[in-house]
């Protein structure tokens, strides 16, 4: 029974409790052992994006020190987990901690990826009939390669569409441009406010032709943007981190 | 310069910055389809992004060998430390030819140098022959993109400024006509010109000669009419040996255009008989980058401008919201480390979305450089007090997980009860345009522990 | 200090790590039939490619052309294939080749992966016909096609003092919001005749 050092993003567990309860109840049914050590907080990334080094590092040292003892780590979103996997190195210069930061790198996970890779899920039972728009979450698939980019040469693969469209009824949507950042970018999202929320839209129009009704990511992040101008405009979507949909079906 | 201000103005006109948008994702677009004709694509992105790191790592050897086989094709090569070296350089070779006309085809770096209006001052005529360029400086603006250097512009638009400059009819825009005009135009200027000036995309170390691609022909036209050839170009445009073209030109275009190679791929081994030919090596900051561990590799650049094509914040603010030579996601890493004061709102004006580094042809690690610019201007205390005071503070709370947790709960409980007008107003950016999220009454760890409680029992 | 040793002293002052340069290996792209690739490539580009028998037999065809039987002023390089009317050798300032309507020259080979064609003009001094002629055609040898860019610069041995050019259809520009026109600065044309016998 594989155990599991859950890793639940500062916004997700203030703003977003229900997902961390979706990927509670997802890996428990799937036959993990949940641990969430309550001395985790934020894994640095806004303070990284913003340039402050010095700020970050605490908290990347924190980080390895609280999830060193898993087995696993494994975190609903997949810029959280490219903070971890990507841009900690340079916080463990010195041999031992540089050992530390390495086990805890190599067995953090982002969700799709953990089912997929390790758990190795191929069937899922359950059903959501509905029509299902996708976004790639762009950490998630240009850091993690959690999927290829529209942008390379490389057989056409994504782990988080791979589990959905092994539910049942459940509809893909195909989108004009189908890896297009949704515009959140972190600090960006408030910094340079009218490319982003044109950035946003313009996803939500792409989502809108194809005809989604639920739209999905790895990452609440991208889906807090894009739910803020659905939600200001009225549009007939609804959002769910993917880890609800799998939950739910699961 | 403030890039979210020029990115809002651009934003303003929807329509427009969505035509802007569509124009380049069309390009994208085009890239793409060219890119996967090849199944070794990857593969050849990986060969140049070495043979660059490899010809950067021993830029002194090959600028050497580079100069000297120049020379012995009867080349005149110069050295020009920066932008105002290379202006006076050029200035006084075309004085000991007395040129009063010129005739010059796309060149970034004699952008980057000033060098149009250091001529104009000097009382010599400088034309653009690039018809995107030729457009720009008939508007008396900058290129907005370095390869479609009129992308921002209308039909409609150059339609009214052929009117007035070059008397095609009034409400005439079918490119077609007016490509014809702007032909017959500067067909004159090729013949009038005293002297031709080129930039420079490859030059071969092992041979000595230089590499201009053009579709147009103007490159050539501008060389081989003229007896006077000035060829100007940054020294990192260096390739060891003619054969490491082949890896070069099957990527330049089809990152470019989507083209397999433009019309035009032009190899200049000296002179033509009874013409002089001059290539001017410019420096201007790049040997500073050389030794930055963390840009090293922006050198590695062929001025393609995919990552313009396929950044979404470029697309949606235009190259003049840069206000830099070159704008977009590598101008974002070679601006600031020319002036980092005025330029510390480019690497911010980027989502980190990783689109740029993956369209390199050669393999730059664009999103990686400018997260990595942040971090400089950060230490250089560049950032406005709010950003840094707010990141020390939630920091800290970070840093207490209790602290954090109590908060985060009172935090939330008020922001759960205040009036709507409180909540959105000009002191909240996030919500000019979107709703904020809707507040939870327990956080996260509270619901878990409720479940473990359940469960445990 | 010279700026040259300026800048050379700069460079080295910077520690880069060496790194080695590639072997240039592929896998590169081959095509089953090369001859009709290098034809689709031609015309993906905006030219026309036509393949011949013989130097009569592009004879023959330029005079079907309507732009050749159009042209005032024809200059020919390849005069075992076609006489023009102006003598490249005879002109002494490539200025006076502006009113040439078709230009017919050599090339030494064509690459299939992207339709252009290698013309070397040396140091020859009127190399402006190339660019300067309203239309173009280009004649090579039938089986002088190689398959991509890396095979094409097997070929080339550099420096030959002078200037060669990969030409790769009619000159063209999309500046104008990105329509596509045929015909720029350079030739509004280009036709490439592969020929397979050649005299």
């Amino acid at each position: 029974m594989p155990t599991v050092g859950l890793f639940i993003p500062c916004y997700v567990d203030q703003l977003y409790p229900q997902v961390g309860m979706a990927t509670v109840k997802l890996l428990e049914k799937l036959g993990c052992e949940i641990a969430y050590p309550e001395q985790q907080t934020c894994c640095g990334q806004p303070m990284a994006n913003t340039g402050c080094i010095n700020e970050t590092r605490p908290l990347a040292q924190r980080f390895v020190e609280i999830f060193k003892q898993y087995e696993y780590v494994v975190c609903p979103s997949g810029s959280c987990t490219a903070m971890v996997r990507c841009h900690y190195a340079e916080f463990f210069t010195d041999e031992k901690s540089k050992a530390d930061y390495e086990l805890v790198r190599d067995k953090t996970f982002e969700l799709c990826e953990f089912l997929t890779s390790v758990l190795k899920v191929d069937s899922i039972s359950g059903s959501f009939p509905h029509q299902v728009g996708l976004h790639q979450s762009c950490h998630g698939l240009r850091d993690l390669r959690l999927g290829s980019s529209s942008e390379r040469v490389e057989e056409s693969y994504s782990q988080a569409r791979s589990l959905l469209e092994q539910i049942d009824g459940i509809q893909l949507s195909e989108l004009s441009r189908a890896d297009e950042c949704c515009g959140f970018g972190g600090t960006f999202a408030v910094s340079e406010e009218a490319v982003s929320c044109m950035m946003g839209k313009d996803r939500i129009a792409d989502h809108g032709q194809a005809g989604t009704e639920v739209l999905t990511a790895v990452d609440m992040s991208c889906l807090m943007h894009l739910d803020g101008l659905i939600r200001r405009d009225g549009t007939p979507m609804r959002v769910m981190h993917i880890a609800e949909i799998l939950a739910e079906v699961v | 310069m403030n890039h979210p201000a020029q990115a809002a103005k651009f934003i303003e006109d929807e329509a427009r910055a969505h035509w802007h948008d569509e124009s380049l994702w069309f390009v994208r677009a085009k890239r793409d389809k060219a890119a996967q004709t090849l199944p070794e694509w990857e593969q050849l992105r990986e060969k140049a992004s070495q043979i660059k790191e490899h010809t950067v790592s021993h830029l002194a050897d090959y600028l050497e060998e580079f100069s000297e086989n120049a020379a012995k094709l009867g080349v005149h090569v110069h050295w020009a430390k920066d932008g105002d070296e290379h202006n006076e350089i050029v200035l006084s070779i075309l004085e000991k030819h007395s040129v009063k006309r010129i005739v010059k085809s796309k060149s970034m770096l004699t952008e980057e140098c000033h060098l149009n209006p250091y001529l104009e001052k000097q009382g010599i005529e400088v034309v653009d022959t690039d018809l995107g360029e030729r457009i720009v400086q008939l508007r008396n603006e900058p290129p907005s993109h370095i390869v479609l250097p009129a992308i921002h512009i209308k039909k409609e638009e150059v339609g009214e400024l052929f009117h007035e400059h070059l008397q095609t009819e009034a409400g005439a825009c079918d490119p077609e006509y007016l490509t014809e005009a702007a032909r017959n135009h500067l067909r004159e200027k090729f013949l009038q010109a005293d002297a031709g000036i080129t930039g420079v995309n490859f030059a071969i170390a092992e041979t000595g000669g230089v590499v201009v691609c053009t579709n147009e022909g103007n490159a050539d036209l501008g060389t081989a009419l003229p007896n006077l050839h000035i060829a100007c170009m940054g020294i990192e445009k260096l390739v060891p040996r003619a054969r490491d073209l082949g890896v070069f030109l099957r990527l330049l275009a089809r990152s470019a255009t989507g083209q397999p190679i433009t019309t035009y791929t032009s190899h200049f081994h000296g002179p033509r008989s009874g013409a002089e030919m001059h290539i001017v090596l410019v420096d201007n900051g790049r040997s500073n980058l050389l030794g930055q561990a963390a840009f090293r590799r922006s050198l590695s650049c062929i001025r393609c401008g995919a990552c313009m094509n396929t950044c979404p914040v470029y697309r949606r603010s235009g190259g003049h919201s840069y206000e830099a030579t070159v704008p977009g996601p590598i101008g974002s890493i070679l601006a600031p480390a020319r002036d980092t004061e005025k330029f510390y709102t480019l690497p911010h004006a980027c989502s980190l979305c990783g689109s740029c580094t993956d369209v390199c042809p050669v393999k730059i690690d664009l999103h990686h450089q400018l997260f990595a610019w942040r971090q400089k201007i950060a230490e250089q205390g560049l950032l406005p007090f709010v950003k840094t005071s707010s990141m020390q503070a939630t920091s800290f709370l970070f840093r207490h997980p209790k602290l954090y947790r109590f908060l985060g709960s009172v935090g939330r409980r008020i922001a759960a009860c205040l009036p709507r007008f409180l909540l959105y107003n000009k002191l909240n950016p996030w919500g000019k345009q979107r709703e904020l999220p809707i507040i939870p009454l327990e956080s996260f760890s509270k619901q878990y522990k409720k479940h473990r409680k359940d469960h445990d029992q | 200090m010279t700026s040259k040793d300026h800048i050379l002293n700069a460079i080295r002052k910077q520690s880069a790590p060496k790194t080695d340069l590639p072997n240039l290996e592929g896998p590169w792209i081959e095509y089953a039939n090369l001859k009709s690739q290098f034809v689709d490539s031609v015309a993906a580009v905006g030219g026309e490619c036509r393949s011949v028998k013989n130097f009569q037999a592009v004879k023959s065809e330029l005079d079907q052309l309507p732009v050749f039987q159009s042209a005032k002023k024809i200059c020919s390089l390849v005069s075992e294939v076609v006489s023009g009317n102006v003598e490249l050798n005879e002109i002494a300032d490539p200025h006076d080749l502006e009113d040439v309507d078709f230009a017919i020259a050599a090339g030494e080979f064509g690459v299939a992966e992207n339709g252009a064609v290698w013309v070397n003009s040396g140091t020859m001094q009127n190399r402006a016909v190339y660019f300067i002629s309203q239309h173009l055609a280009l004649v090579i040898p039938g089986n002088q096609l190689v398959h991509n860019m890396h095979q094409a610069y097997e070929r080339l041995v550099f420096p030959e003092p002078g200037f060669g050019v990969f030409i790769s259809g009619p000159s063209k520009t999309a500046d104008i919001e990105q329509s596509l026109v045929i015909g720029a600065h350079g030739a509004r044309s280009l036709v490439v005749f592969l020929v397979d016998e050649i005299d």
